[in-house]
């Protein structure tokens, strides 16, 4: 059984709690990448990644039951025929939340939730972070592990110079 | 209803306040920029986390 969500609702009520989470998840799948405070964020993932799992099944009945929670039949349509068989691979896990720091003007904490795995063409930001996404993650880890190996020693070897010429 | 019986004397109101005191948030080193950001979160400057470009910084 579920555990309940304890401490107060988002927007102070539960009906309206569930009309920001639905909005929300609405934008997300709509934009693939949105920017909002960690605490909604947090409450949005455990959804948003249910949703998707129903759009991964496919079938009428899933439809209808997202329908329930995004109101949107454009953006249940994209999600139904284009995200979710992005994630067929996946089993969970597919937003990521990245937090960003305090906002100017009540200081409440950031972060960016988005799609894991992004659409191939889409904006200029994809280019850089859906090749490390879409490789295999060893090779993405093995070029964490060189990518500081090979800086260290040119470093040293910058500072051995230095001192070499401090010497002599 | 309750009310204070004394005037609270401005010793004691700012030996109170004397204990509020503003605290140096822990930075760490950006590994792109090397600029000092908060753990945990996109780097404000180059507006990466974990060597991943996160957010666009004009």
């Amino acid at each position: 059984m579920p555990t309940p969500t304890k401490g107060p609702r988002l927007g102070g009520s539960p009906s309206h709690q569930r009309i920001i989470l639905a909005n929300l998840a609405t934008a997300l799948f709509e934009h693939g990448r949105i920017t909002t405070t960690e605490a909604k964020a947090r409450r949005l993932r455990p959804l948003a990644e249910k949703l998707i799992t129903k759009a991964k099944r496919g079938d009428l009945a899933a439809r209808r039951q997202v329908l329930t929670v995004v109101r949107d039949k454009g953006v249940v349509h994209t999600l139904f025929t284009e995200i979710g068989p992005r994630f067929e691979n996946r089993p969970g896990g597919y937003t990521r939340i990245t937090k960003l720091g305090p906002r100017k003007g009540d200081n409440a904490p950031m972060a960016l939730i988005e799609l894991v795995e992004e659409a191939a063409p889409s904006a200029v930001t994809t280019q850089a972070t859906a090749a490390p996404a879409t490789e295999a993650p060893a090779p993405a880890a093995e070029e964490a592990e060189e990518t500081p190996a090979t800086e260290a020693p040119a470093e040293e070897a910058a500072a051995d110079d230095t001192e070499a010429d401090e010497k002599k | 209803m309750a009310v204070p019986k004394r005037k609270k004397s401005r010793s004691n109101t700012r030996h109170r306040r004397s204990q509020w005191k503003t605290q140096a948030p822990t930075l760490v080193r950006c590994p792109q920029c090397r600029d000092e950001k908060l753990p945990h979160t996109a780097c404000p400057t180059c507006g990466t986390y974990n060597r991943r470009q996160v957010v666009d910084v004009a």
